[in-house]
């Protein structure tokens, strides 16, 4: 993301979490190994049984719990296991792809790929990619923004409790300070 | 044994186990780290290493762990779970534990056959480990829905694959739809002249089965047919057949063929697709004399009683100008239908088998052999034809100019094993190539030249046969033609040089020849990609049909019910192919003997809390969900339901739950995959 955030990180690899339908990509990934391809190991793999179970939100959960970049695979357009899931996950996709860079995360850190269940070859080269295309972003490091702007949050929070005291008025009684930790939650 | 229910409140007790796999997965990833590492986390009870899982000490281990440790949730980090899972579940189930409680972690295909660092794959195994761990109290105890399955079954193509199944299934007392696309079974067999090894006749060993299937009141035989649709699933899958019209009645002919003799073409004109254009046939006609079903059928593209061409939607217009001879010999028989036209027949099966063969490479596509462009380049297939008895030639290797070659030149690996073409081995053409090359020199005593890239002849007998042919005075050149061209000196004849460089003696040769056969390879048909949709089948990257485990589950795809018989799944000879169209045919038997399939529970269901928006109801590719007007809630019909998940994600309320991959079970496998493991 930016220079600071990676030298302070400097023993990151990217960690990438990928979401493979049962009967497509997750075989194909069974068909690599089998194949004794080699590829980068920075992909935790989760199986779902169709990419139309992918919910917008293991996505946003998936980076902001830490993941540098999310990977969904799916059957060919026309080849769905369940006739058209993979659709139904093209058009959540083209939906988040637009709304990450107004979270400030660069819509290249989230993929989608079709890939059938003789493409063992094509997982290999797509993990391959994605590593390098994130390792060239950076990391995304969520969780640790996250403690950062809680921090700011809480001194901001300090400093109007104190500007308060000072002129005597009551401080906000509520209490509590909402911090993203528990925004987000 | 008692299921053991698992007491309200009572605590999570996971059993963790890693497998070594041998050194499968001990050689990349160190598996006592990992088990050392779970068990330092939450709930894990139990945490070992062993040998083998899968194997049943294995296996025992888990069962006496369950029983020893009151163990209530199993989590096994070895291979895909697309192949073990189920073990792992049986052996938790045979311990009285829900099977569904049972988490598989790849840790082969996924990670130690794809990684090359240890310790990256020990913390990947790490990570995903604690998915797993953090998954399974998640899980639900779950039935295994058992639907009933219908006994009939399909099989496309009426090959000797399609006839070995379908004869082997209706003689165990099924019923068979056999539906084939042409007018007769027998598909490229029937076409052969001999077979390798031994020598024997292909149509003397295949007709007696081909008359069987046409006998035998267990199999509906569908010639000219083809399926146009697949619903359903296993045990209960509805299918469409077009069965295209012949004009001909098939109830009603016998086979006489005295309308072909009376046809007002005296003589046969039309390119004889069965003798692949070489030979001639009239526009009634029978494909060949042992064709079954033996009845004639009409070619509306030529016959004068039709109108020329085509209307748009496909039929043809009786025009009624031809003095209809046919129908005349046909007589009081009445077979003859020039009002015929194509029918639907709906059926119901519990099984499929697939057997949908091949199609010769297209030697046009390597245009320096010259194949179309100079008569006397001839493929495999065609000479096979120009051998047979029964073939346009009477069985003379005739050429195209009526002189016997005395010269014959037979080109390996046309279409196969070439980068520019197709990189596989058909596994059949260095040992037909070795038959034809013994069967021109008995017919013709004709010097024959064998251009091989390698000699490639495994298989019981084959090396003999191999050596058999050798002795009999061929010429075996190593070395890859190159080239095919008229011979300068002697153009008008029609010889042709080949040129080669032999790579034994590392000399080129040009040979004149008097004829090229080239020895085609096997593709995947054109059709393969279409029928693959329809039967939602995986092709390999080549287009053969993919079976769901190369070694171990060679006849099965990944289409529950769904089997494979012969070429559509490879190249392989008749031997093989027959083996395989038992074991497709076995499997079917399999299913149907046991009377029911159980259906994964990964079906989705509603909570009470559904908003009614109704936005899950169009997802559903399967109509499985309706809307309760009476409560405003949306319900889905669990026995429509595939198990996608794909209303899961569009809930906006969250109501909507799919069992084995609930929303928490998937957010605590992302979690889990997230966090930290110890470097």
């Amino acid at each position: 993301m930016n220079d600071a955030a990676q030298t302070a990180d400097a023993a990151w690899t990217p960690r990438i979490v990928a979401f493979f339908c049962n009967w497509c990509t997750y075989t194909a990934a069974d068909l690599a190994g089998v194949s004794r391809m080699k590829y980068a190991p920075n992909v935790r793999i989760i199986r779902l049984m169709c990419s139309g179970r992918v919910d917008p939100q293991f996505v946003m959960d998936a980076l902001a719990k830490g993941a540098d970049g999310v990977l969904i695979g799916g059957c060919h357009p026309n080849d769905c296991h369940y006739v058209e899931g993979n659709y139904k996950c093209l058009r959540r996709y083209q939906m988040l792809r637009r709304m990450l860079p107004e979270l400030g995360i660069e819509p290249e850190r989230v993929r989608l790929e079709w890939i059938s269940a003789a493409e063992g070859e094509k997982v290999k080269r797509v993990i391959n990619e994605m590593v390098d295309q994130i390792q060239k972003l950076g990391p995304l490091g969520l969780p640790k923004k996250f403690e950062l702007w809680d921090r700011e949050m809480e001194h901001l929070a300090h400093q109007v409790q104190a500007a308060d005291a000072a002129q005597g008025t009551p401080t906000c009684t509520h209490g509590q300070t909402q911090t993203m930790e528990t925004a987000h939650a | 044994m008692k299921p053991i229910v698992p007491k309200k409140n009572e605590p999570i007790r996971i059993g963790f186990y890693i497998c070594h796999c041998g050194t499968n997965i001990a050689g990349m990833v160190d598996v006592e780290a990992v088990s050392r590492y779970a068990a330092t986390l939450p709930n894990v009870a139990v945490s070992r290493n062993y040998k083998y899982m899968c194997s049943d000490p294995g296996q025992e281990l888990i069962q006496q762990d369950i029983r020893e440790h009151r163990l209530n949730r199993i989590v096994v980090a070895a291979c895909s779970p697309l192949l073990h899972e189920h073990t792992f579940r049986k052996a938790a189930e045979g311990a009285g534990l829900n099977p569904y409680y049972v988490q598989m972690v790849n840790t082969r295909e996924h990670n130690s056959w794809v990684h090359t660092d240890r310790t990256e794959a020990t913390r990947k195994a790490m990570a995903l480990a604690r998915a797993a761990i953090q998954r399974v109290p998640h899980h639900k105890p779950l039935e295994v829905k058992k639907v009933a399955i219908n006994p009939n079954v399909l099989i496309v193509g009426g090959g000797i694959a399609g006839i070995h199944a379908a004869l082997t299934l209706a003689n165990a007392g099924k019923m068979v739809y056999l539906v084939e696309k042409q007018p007769t079974i027998g598909g490229h067999m029937a076409m052969f002249d001999k077979t390798f090894p031994t020598l024997d006749c292909a149509m003397c060993v295949l007709s007696p089965k081909m008359a069987a299937v046409g006998s035998h009141p267990n199999i509906h035989l569908w010639t000219y047919s083809e399926v146009i649709k697949v619903d359903g699933y296993v045990g209960n899958f509805q299918v469409t057949v077009r069965r295209k019209p012949r004009y001909i009645d098939e109830e009603l002919c016998t086979g006489c063929q005295e309308c072909v003799a009376a046809c007002v073409y005296k003589e046969p004109k039309f390119p004889d697709e069965f003798n692949l254009g070489l030979g001639k046939r009239k526009p009634v006609f029978l494909p060949f004399p042992q064709a079954v079903p033996p009845v004639a059928m009409i070619d509306p593209e030529v016959c004068l009683n039709f109108k020329r061409g085509k209307n748009p939607d496909g039929t043809y217009t009786v025009s009624d100008k031809c003095k209809k001879t046919c129908v005349e010999a046909c007589g009081d028989r009445k077979a003859i239908n020039f009002k015929q036209t194509e029918e639907i027949r709906n059926i119901t099966v519990g099984s499929i088998i697939m057997a949908t063969g091949f199609q010769i490479f297209d030697a046009r596509r390597t245009p320096f052999y010259g194949y179309g462009v100079y008569p006397n380049v001839y493929n495999a297939l065609e000479v096979e034809r120009l051998i047979n008895a029964s073939g346009p030639t009477g069985g003379e290797l005739i050429l195209r100019n009526g002189q016997v070659p005395k010269r014959v030149a037979i080109v390996h690996c046309v279409g196969s094993r070439d980068e520019n073409t197709n990189r596989w081995c058909s596994r059949v053409c260095c040992l037909y190539s070795l038959k034809l090359a013994h069967l021109i020199k008995e017919h013709t005593d004709a010097e024959v030249y064998n251009f091989y890239i390698d000699m490639r002849t495994p298989g019981k007998s084959m090396e003999e046969f191999y050596n058999r042919i050798a002795e009999e005075g061929m010429h075996l050149i190593r070395g890859k033609v190159a080239d095919v061209y008229p011979d300068p000196s002697d153009g008008a004849s029609g010889r042709l040089i080949v040129q080669a460089e032999d790579t034994l003696t590392n000399k080129i040769l040009k040979i004149p020849v008097d004829m090229v056969v080239l020895a085609v390879g096997l593709e995947p048909r054109p059709e393969a990609e279409e029928l693959r949709r329809l039967f939602n089948l995986s092709c390999s990257a080549e287009g053969w049909f993919l079976e769901r485990h190369p070694k171990l589950a060679p006849v099965s795809t990944f289409t529950d019910g769904i089997f494979l018989a012969g070429c559509c799944q490879g190249p392989k000879d008749i031997p093989d192919t027959v083996a395989q169209a038992g074991a497709a045919a076995a499997e079917a038997m399999a299913l149907i003997d046991k009377g029911y399939v159980e259906q994964e529970p990964n079906t989705a269901f509603i909570l009470d809390d559904c908003s009614g928006c109704k936005s899950c109801i169009p997802l559903c590719p399967y109509t499985a969900i309706l809307f309760d007007e009476a409560k405003k809630k949306a319900v889905i019909n669990e026995a429509l339901c595939k198990g996608c998940g794909t209303c899961v994600a569009s809930c906006p309320s969250g109501s909507i739950v799919q069992n084995l991959f609930e929303d928490e079970e998937i957010f605590s496998e992302i979690d889990g995959v997230l966090a930290e493991t110890p470097a």
